[in-house]
């Protein structure tokens, strides 16, 4: 049991545990204290000071979020000095801060525009700063723009990629003046180890790290007569993108949303969840493979673990950081890059369609997909196989662009070829979901039988434990797969990339003995991703990820093989899971990245 | 202050000084008495913040963890002091002594030197001086190593906890405070860290005894203090002299006839002008100072005195908090528009009240100490600031 400690905030008696600091104090007695570097998922930081209170015997005022509380402390949240302070302080920020917020691409979603609004700041009390800098924006990745004349040096960028994802490819350079969050040795961020899994953006409280936007490109394509503009949304977008519409964190808006795309005026409103059907027919029989070249054949080249290859992020970090294991990763494109192969063959075949002419959009929780459309290994349809990767957020923008009124919005259903998916599918939104769905459909590839689980939930690679571990036995199984029986499958489940470290050194050390691993780079997996609306906390993604286990439940069908879009393209065109086509378009390769 | 003249002493460059026999009848006293006769010396923290160095002895010591580490500060960066300097050229083995007298009370078995980059020339004698340190330690049989740090160049890395982030090889920002170094300091483990001269005169107090220490000075401003005195003066230096004195009694010394200000405590201390000499002390009950003694006669713009100070804080602050931060650049760039006649002299009020917000909001004693010499000086000199 924790000591208790009684103190008064603004007048208010409140008792709370040792260590509690002042901010959660006070958020207990429903008195709100502004904050700008604070952040629920990051270390505490004390930089932006904006949350400074009132210590009663204390010279200075305290920032609130770093200061634990003490016995018989007296704390007033809103005294004369206390606002003067603060007012001074967002003077200050505003000052060294680029605002033309009517063009800023975080306007009316911006913390410093919100908290220069609550405090009436409207005649900038200091000289501005912005011309004295020579700032530059690094415009050049795929995925994420950093804009240094809107950064308020709050480092959450920082301790993000640090903390949560261990990359560190921001950083803070110079000092004084000059100190400014920056790349090693100022190099642009395509340059540099950034994943692009754009966890920074999402909790960058100003414009100064955002997404590189397509919207404008998407619209070009809509309204080109000449073009057939496939969409596809992932898993993830369907319980977030309620969010930037007026809804509650964790509604589910499938059918809403899939409306919306059609009012967009998309050809055709297709489902990454298919392909993600798919992925786990052709990883899932790539691993059965693998287990039995290693143990009938006893092959020792075969590499095992084998580890998922869904989360572009995930594959970046690998390749920068243990490109000795590339040949350990699944072979599978992603979801989002095998849809966009299938989408300038198969679907351009069946709907006799010029391939040229195809263009195929995705909707995505995550900023890295930008990154992965553009790389040259995904062109195996002759064309680039996705054209413009948009965030769950740019969609949101979009349609409220369109004037829709998405509220209002009838519900319906995607189309058909590539429109169909499971609960299986649905699952790959959450960390853990691509184990559980693989082992869905492994499990009964080879005992003929369902998992042993409850009801197919596969609860122990579920929830939001960084590092989560589940094993199954192989019994009676089927006389193809009888050199699986009694093998107990064990597999690990990781999400964050300072839990996929941790996997990976497991490996790297010999301890860790899995056959399979998933690894997703956000917290919470995509449901968490980078191009989610903002904020993103622990309480919004557990909200999201049980919307999507609903989701999975409501299903009629639940397991990847039985979705009969699947069935139906095995039996047209690709011909077996695993087999020459599949390789030809739905297989890549990785390559080794200089970490510095 | 007892006397009506200001008193040179010479307690720490004294040549005739036993280390091994210091140490050796110091080792043999309990942990608490040492502390006692600390106490009662009355030794405030000579780095300027003025903490009684027997009390952070006494809050490290209490701490249960089993490592523990005393670090001297000797990352002299405030401008106008070299006396640390000084201390470490003369009498290097006494910094050491004051270390393994506090790692005794601590129980401590290493302690470090975080030496400013600046002082680098000093490393070759101070790891010579260090060797025959450890002899002398290993003769009386005790178990501590001392091992020197390079500082970055940083005034920032001053800062204790800055400078814990530096010595862990991390950028040199200041932590959030509490916990306070006694509580987790270097390697988040308690930690007494405490400057050269303070390191010194807790040698020097087990020399000559508590009683002779509080002999010196006022109730407030207990012993003596190194000063390192430059700007308009005919006798430029280090100076060894009792606490109490006055503004006005130091000038008499050490002024050029033409004092029109004193700069006490560097640029981020106070500057006393010439009416008020008389009345302000230089101690605690006054103007605090960590030694450095600037004098400023006629010739001197005070309008320039500040806007380098500014330029100084503007450019050394870590950057890290907002206040500190672009308080700085925007003091620098306020007085540079009132002076141009771009903003109004109204405008140095809103730059007052900044800098009372800097004072009370900054993370760390860098930014809370701009204000004292911006206030000090244009106070003081506003129409220098203006015309």
């Amino acid at each position: 049991m924790a000591k208790k400690i009684n103190l008064i905030i603004d007048g208010i008696p409140v008792t709370v545990d040792e260590g509690t600091t002042i901010l959660q104090a006070a958020k207990l007695l429903n008195i709100h204290i502004p904050t700008l570097c604070y952040h629920d998922d990051l270390c505490i930081a004390g930089n932006c000071r904006v949350c400074v209170v009132e210590m009663k015997g204390a010279r200075t005022l305290p920032a609130s979020c770093a200061m634990p509380v003490a016995e018989g402390m007296e704390i007033m949240t809103n005294t004369i000095k206390v606002r003067t302070a603060r007012k001074h302080i967002i003077d200050l920020l505003l000052s060294e801060h680029n605002a033309k917020c009517t063009t800023c691409y975080k306007n009316g979603n911006c913390e410093l525009q919100n908290l220069a609004s609550e405090y009436k700041i409207s005649d900038p009390m200091f000289i501005d700063l912005v011309p004295h800098k020579n700032y530059q924006m690094d415009a050049y990745s795929p995925s994420i723009i950093k804009d240094d004349s809107k950064c308020i040096r709050c480092q959450r960028c920082v301790r993000t990629c640090e903390e949560l994802q261990h990359v560190s490819a921001l950083g803070v350079a110079y000092k004084g003046e000059k100190m400014k969050i920056s790349t090693f040795f100022e190099n642009p961020m395509f340059e540099v180890v950034c994943t692009n899994c754009g966890q920074c953006v999402n909790r960058c409280p100003t414009g100064a790290l955002i997404e590189r936007n397509y919207i404008d490109e998407v619209w070009e394509a809509i309204y080109n007569p000449d073009k057939h503009v496939v969409v596809q949304t992932a898993p993830a977008v369907r319980v977030a993108l309620g969010e930037d519409l007026g809804f509650e964190p964790g509604e589910i808006v499938t059918g809403k949303m899939v409306s919306a795309l059609r009012r967009l005026g998309f050809d055709s409103v297709l489902d990454t969840d298919f392909t993600a059907d798919l992925t786990i027919m052709e990883e899932g029989f790539e691993l059965l493979g693998r287990l039995r070249k290693a143990l009938v054949d006893k092959d020792t080249s075969v590499k095992l673990p084998m580890a998922t290859s869904c989360s572009p992020g995930w594959i970046k970090f690998i390749e920068h950081t243990y490109p000795e294991y590339l040949e350990n990763l699944s072979t599978c494109k992603s979801p989002q890059q095998m849809f966009g192969a299938l989408a300038k063959t198969y679907y351009a075949q069946k709907r006799n369609l010029d391939p040229a002419k195809v263009v195929s959009v995705s909707i995505m929780p995550c900023t890295a997909k930008k990154f992965e459309a553009d790389r040259p290994e995904m062109r195996s349809s002759g064309y680039k196989d996705v054209d413009y990767v948009l965030t769950t957020r740019e969609l949101a923008i979009m349609i409220k662009q369109a004037g829709i009124e998405f509220n209002a919005l009838a519900e319906s259903h995607c189309d058909s070829i590539m429109g169909d998916s499971t609960g299986a599918a649905v699952i790959f939104g959450a960390t853990g979901g691509v184990m559980e769905a693989a082992l869905r459909t492994a499990y009964e590839v080879v005992t003929g039988r369902e998992v042993p689980f409850d009801g197919l939930n596969i609860t122990p690679v579920r929830g939001m434990e960084g590092v989560r571990e589940a094993s199954v036995k192989i019994e009676n199984a089927a006389p193809d797969w009888k050199f699986l029986e009694g093998a107990v499958l064990k597999t690990v489940v990781a999400h964050g990339l300072t839990n996929a470290k941790k996997v990976m050194d497991a490996v790297k050390s010999g301890k860790g003995d899995w056959h399979f691993i998933e690894i997703m780079a956000c917290p919470g997996g995509c449901i968490g991703g980078g191009g989610q609306p903002i904020p993103t906390n622990a309480e919004i993604r557990q909200k999201r990820a049980e919307a999507i286990y609903r989701e999975d439940a409501g299903m009629k069908i639940r397991k990847s093989h039985e979705n009969p879009e699947v069935i139906a393209i095995y039996k047209e065109f690709l011909h077996e899971p695993n087999g020459h086509k599949s390789h030809e378009l739905l297989h890549t390769h990785y390559k080794e990245r200089q970490r510095y | 202050m007892s006397n009506n003249f200001l008193r040179r002493v010479d307690l720490i460059f004294d040549q005739d000084c036993n280390l091994k026999d210091i140490l050796k009848s110091t080792y043999q006293r309990a942990n608490d008495d040492i502390i006692n006769e600390l106490l009662e010396s009355g030794l405030k923290g000579r780095g300027g913040a003025g903490f009684p160095t027997a009390l952070k002895w006494k809050f490290t010591s209490e701490q249960a963890d089993p490592d523990k580490y005393i670090v001297c500060n000797a990352d002299e960066g405030e401008p106008g002091t070299f006396k640390d300097r000084e201390i470490l050229f003369k009498v290097p083995q006494k910094v050491f002594g004051g270390m393994a007298i506090c790692a005794k009370v601590i129980n401590a078995k290493e302690g470090f030197l975080y030496l400013r980059g600046e002082y680098r020339f000093l490393l070759p004698e101070l790891e010579k001086q260090l060797d025959a340190f450890h002899k002398v330690i290993n003769e009386i049989g005790v178990n501590f190593k001392i091992k020197i740090i390079m500082g970055s160049g940083a005034y920032i890395c001053g800062e204790e906890s800055a400078l814990f982030e530096s010595m862990e090889g991390d950028r040199g920002e200041p932590r959030n405070k509490p916990p306070y170094p006694t509580v987790s300091g270097f390697r988040k483990k308690p930690t007494v860290i405490n400057n050269v001269e303070t390191l010194v005169y807790s040698f020097m107090i087990f020399r000559y005894g508590a009683r002779k220490f509080k002999e010196l000075g006022t109730a407030d401003s207990r012993g003596s203090k190194v000063f390192s005195i430059s700007g308009d003066t005919p006798k430029p230096g280090i100076y060894e002299l009792e606490l109490g004195m006055s503004v006005e009694q130091f000038v008499d010394e050490f002024g050029d006839g033409d004092t029109k200000a004193v700069q006490v405590g560097g640029a981020s201390g106070f500057c006393v002008p010439r009416k008020k000499f008389k009345d302000t002390i230089i101690g605690f009950e006054g103007v605090p100072t960590g030694g450095s003694m600037m004098l400023f006669n006629s010739s001197r713009s005070m309008y320039n005195v500040l806007k380098n100070y500014l330029e100084f804080f503007e450019e050394e602050s870590c950057g890290q908090c907002t206040p500190c931060r672009v308080g700085c650049q925007q003091l620098k760039l306020g007085i540079e528009a009132v002076k141009k006649g771009e903003r109004h002299a109204a405008y140095l009020e809103q730059l007052q009240k900044l800098a009372q917000t800097m004072k009370i909001t900054a993370k760390c004693g860098l930014g809370q100490s701009v204000a004292n010499s911006f206030f000090s000086i244009v106070e003081n000199f506003k129409e220098e600031m203006i015309y």
